[in-house]
């Protein structure tokens, strides 16, 4: 819910109809995504069907605050403004804040990450290694 | 098959992104550096996440028992509508850049009309594909450039590159009659107005790069024919 993935949640004749969208083409999760959301309605005594849909396309303005913390506490930095990205993703610019240590003094090492939807940085104060969510708009 | 222009239509495009996810996708482990591996292989992935909504579409069009996967992986070499510049095989980094390159450029400018196609499919699915591929774009526009102007030795093997696949660019603007009777149904995009574009902006990244612009004789006539080389580049 939190990163806008589920698209919409509607019950009819005692079936739960859910829309899931991917946030990239390729993402790996989004069987496993629908299969935990059926699990998840069946443990609370629903049936479920999941459907995958494409538009309109995901984009980073649908995760929540929520979810933007969410993604910090775990260790990925949230999607900057389109303006801000470009700076940081093709100019070098230092502003994504590092997950461990807050210093904006971060590389991008890699404009690839660990999924499509990251990239790779380091940040030259602590030496951690992070991902960096990539805006898509 | 009701549907056959359509059909053939929907493979002339998700047949191209296959192909050269397929040829990324060699690449897994075996990139110059972890990053560049990395970078290869999610354009791969994205690439096979794009190509399964069509074929997804193309099993639903074809109505018979085939699925994607069948659709996607069982059918005979010669089947396959992809040009021939994405099966070329991953020389060395340069080459493999300079592939991207050269189909990014025309990709994007494909999506960007898919967009507005009159099937509600085909415009969902260029959508939510031209996000990506405008960042594959970005990726091998950089390292045009970065080869090119960079060191006698990159330029060297980026020109050399550029020199072999440009004679592969010409069939990107070919239509079969699946796609000219596409174009007429507001449907599919009409490749051959993009050309002009596609060359002034694949002639501005390489003059940026400080590479000389091929002469544009001697183009490769083969049309969406399938594979001329074996995928798995044994020739």
């Amino acid at each position: 819910m939190d990163m806008g993935v589920v698209r919409s949640a509607v019950i009819s004749n005692d079936v739960v109809k859910v829309e899931i969208t991917p946030t990239y083409s390729g993402c790996p999760a989004m069987d496993v995504i629908g299969d935990d959301i059926k699990a998840a309605l069946k443990a609370a005594g629903y049936a479920s069907e999941i459907e995958l849909i494409l538009s309109p396309a995901w984009t980073t303005d649908w995760i929540t605050p929520r979810g933007r913390k969410a993604l910090e506490d775990y260790g990925i930095a949230a999607p900057l403004g389109p303006e801000a990205d470009k700076d940081v993703l093709l100019n070098g610019k230092r502003i994504v804040k590092c997950t461990n240590c807050g210093s904006q003094n971060t590389r991008l090492v890699s404009q690839f990450g660990s999924t499509a939807c990251k990239a790779q940085f380091q940040c030259d104060d602590c030496q951690e290694p992070f991902d960096y969510f990539k805006c898509l708009k | 098959m009701k549907n056959e222009n359509l059909y053939k239509y929907i493979l002339g495009i998700a047949d191209n992104s296959l192909i050269l996810g397929q040829r990324l996708g060699e690449l897994t482990g075996h990139g110059p550096t972890l990053e560049t591996d990395i970078a290869c292989t999610n354009i791969s992935l994205d690439l096979f996440g794009q190509v399964r909504s069509y074929y997804q579409y193309a099993a639903k069009i074809a109505g018979d028992e085939r699925s994607e996967d069948d659709i996607a992986m069982l059918r005979k070499e010669r089947e396959y509508l992809n040009v021939l510049l994405v099966e070329q095989p991953n020389t060395d980094f340069a080459y493999t850049m300079a592939r991207q390159f050269l189909f990014d450029v025309y990709h994007f400018l494909l999506l960007t009309e898919l967009q507005k196609s009159h099937d509600v499919t085909l415009s969902a699915i260029a959508k939510k594909s031209i996000k990506e591929v405008s960042y594959h774009q970005r990726f091998s526009s950089d390292w045009i450039k970065r080869l090119g102007d960079g060191t006698d030795e990159s330029k060297a093997k980026m020109q050399t590159a550029i020199n072999a696949l440009w004679t592969y660019t010409d069939e990107l603007f070919h239509q079969t009659e699946a796609d000219k009777a596409m174009v007429l149904e507001s449907i599919g995009v009409d490749v051959t107005l993009l050309k002009t574009e596609y060359y002034s902006k694949v002639n501005a990244i390489l003059a940026e790069a400080t590479l000389e612009i091929p002469n544009q004789n001697g183009f490769k006539k083969v049309e969406k024919k399938g594979f001329i080389l074996n995928i798995w580049g044994i020739c």
